[in-house]
C-alpha cells in the first residue's frame, strides 16, 4: 500500500501548510512588538505601584496575564493580598 | 577586502558548526585565506568538528584580553593551507568578550585574512550578539521546522538593528541556509517547503543542505564535511554555497527523492 493512500484512509492531512500558517500569523505578530516597551512588564510595575499605596503586597504574588484571543484579548491580573494587611498597616502607621 | 561572516541561527543543533566548518574549508580550497572563529564560550566545538581539538593553546577570550598575541592563537589546518581556527575558551565566562576587545580583534583577523567567518553560539545573550557584532554578511541556518524559522525571523530582526553595519544606516547582507533538508518528507507534505521558508523569512537563499549521514561521518571523524566526501550531495550543496558568497551565478540543487529499488522496498515494507 502506498503511503498517499495510507493516508488518505485514515484522513491524515500534509501537516506544513498548517505549519506555515501559524508561522505566519506568529511573525506578523512577533514582528509587530520588535522594539516596542515589553507592555506586560510596564503593567506590571504600573499596578504594583498603585496597589501597594493602599495595600502592603509582595511583589512577587503579583501576576499580570495576557491571552490573546480572534476576537478580544483578557488581562487577568491576580494579586495575593495577605489577609493581616489591615494589621500590618495600623501597625506601620 | 576581508569579509566578516556570521554563522547564526537562534536555535541551537540545526548545523552552524558543521556549516562554519564545511564554508570555511569551500572557500580555502578555492585559494581565499579563511579563519573561523568559534564564539561559543564555555561550549565550544569547532575545533572538535575541525579535528584540532588537541592543539588548542590559547583562545579567543586570551586573545580579547591580550594574554596572547593573534598568531599564537590560531591553528593552522592540517589540511588545507588557506584555513585557520580561533577556537573559543573552555573555561572562561561569555562576559570576558567585551564589545571593545572582540572589535579590536576582528579587526586584527580582517588585515590578515580574505573572510573572517564568525561561528555564534545558540540563544540571542552576548555570546551571539558579539559573533555578529561585527559582521558585514550573515547565513541564517535554518531548519525546515516551525521553531528553526521563528528563531531565524528573530535573528534576522537582530541582524538588521543590533550590528554595527545596522547601526550606521548600512545593511548586513543575510543569506538563508536551509540545512536537514528532507526531500522524501517534503514530497510528503510533512516538512515546511523551501518556498514557505523564504516567503515568510523574505531573505534569498544561499543553499539548500540534505540530511545526510555524510555530515555525521565528518564530525565524527573531525574533517569538515566538504573534505571528508567531497563528492557527496551535502559537500556538493556547500561547495556551491561558498561559491554564491563569492558571487557567483550557480543553479540551485533542490534535493530529490532518492528512488533507488531499495528504497522502495524499504518504503513498503515500512508502509
Amino acid at each position: 500500500m502506498s503511503m498517499g493512500l495510507l493516508r488518505l484512509l485514515r484522513g491524515n492531512k500534509a501537516s506544513a501548510p498548517v505549519a506555515r500558517e501559524r508561522l505566519q500569523i506568529l511573525l506578523a505578530h512577533e514582528r509587530g512588538l520588535r522594539g516596542q516597551p515589553d507592555l506586560l512588564g510596564v503593567l506590571r510595575e504600573e499596578i504594583l505601584a498603585v496597589v501597594s499605596r493602599h495595600v502592603t503586597l509582595d511583589p512577587t504574588k503579583v501576576i499580570v496575564r495576557l491571552e490573546r484571543g480572534d476576537e478580544v484579548s483578557t488581562l487577568e491580573v491576580d494579586i495575593e493580598v495577605p489577609n493581616d494587611f489591615e494589621r500590618k498597616k495600623a501597625a506601620v502607621a | 577586502m576581508a569579509k566578516v561572516l556570521v554563522v547564526t541561527s537562534g536555535k541551537g543543533g540545526v548545523g552552524k558548526t558543521t556549516t562554519t566548518a564545511a564554508l570555511g574549508a569551500a572557500l580555502a580550497q578555492r585559494g581565499d585565506k579563511v579563519a573561523v572563529v568559534d564564539f561559543d564560550v564555555g561550549l565550544r566545538n569547532l575545533d572538535l568538528v575541525m579535528g584540532a581539538e588537541r592543539r588548542v593553546v590559547f583562545d579567543l577570550i586570551n586573545v580579547v584580553q591580550g594574554v596572547a598575541k593573534l598568531p599564537q592563537a590560531l591553528i593552522k589546518d592540517k589540511r588545507l593551507e588557506n584555513l585557520w581556527l580561533l577556537p573559543a575558551s573552555q573555561t572562561r565566562d561569555k562576559d570576558a568578550l567585551t564589545e571593545e576587545g572582540v572589535g579590536k580583534v576582528i579587526d586584527d583577523l580582517r588585515s590578515r585574512f580574505d573572510w573572517v567567518i564568525c561561528d555564534s553560539p545558540a540563544g540571542i545573550e552576548r555570546g551571539a550578539s558579539m559573533a555578529m557584532r561585527f559582521a558585514d554578511e550573515a547565513v541564517i541556518v535554518t531548519n525546515p521546522e516551525v521553531s528553526s524559522v521563528r528563531d531565524s525571523d528573530r535573528i534576522i530582526g537582530m541582524l538588521d538593528s543590533k550590528t554595527v553595519r545596522a547601526e550606521k544606516g548600512e545593511r548586513v547582507e543575510k543569506h538563508i541556509l536551509i540545512t536537514r533538508y528532507d526531500p522524501s518528507r517534503a514530497a510528503r507534505g510533512e516538512m515546511l517547503t523551501i518556498e514557505d521558508i523564504l516567503e515568510i523569512l523574505a531573505t534569498p537563499l544561499l543553499g539548500i543542505i540534505p540530511e545526510s549521514q555524510d555530515v555525521l561521518r565528518a564530525s565524527n571523524v573531525g574533517t569538515p564535511v566538504t573534505l571528508s566526501n567531497a563528492d557527496g550531495a551535502p559537500a556538493r550543496a556547500y561547495i556551491d554555497a561558498a561559491r554564491r558568497l563569492c558571487g557567483e551565478t550557480v543553479a540551485m540543487q533542490v534535493p530529490t527523492e532518492r528512488k533507488g529499488f531499495m528504497d522502495r522496498l524499504l518504503r513498503r515494507r515500512a508502509a
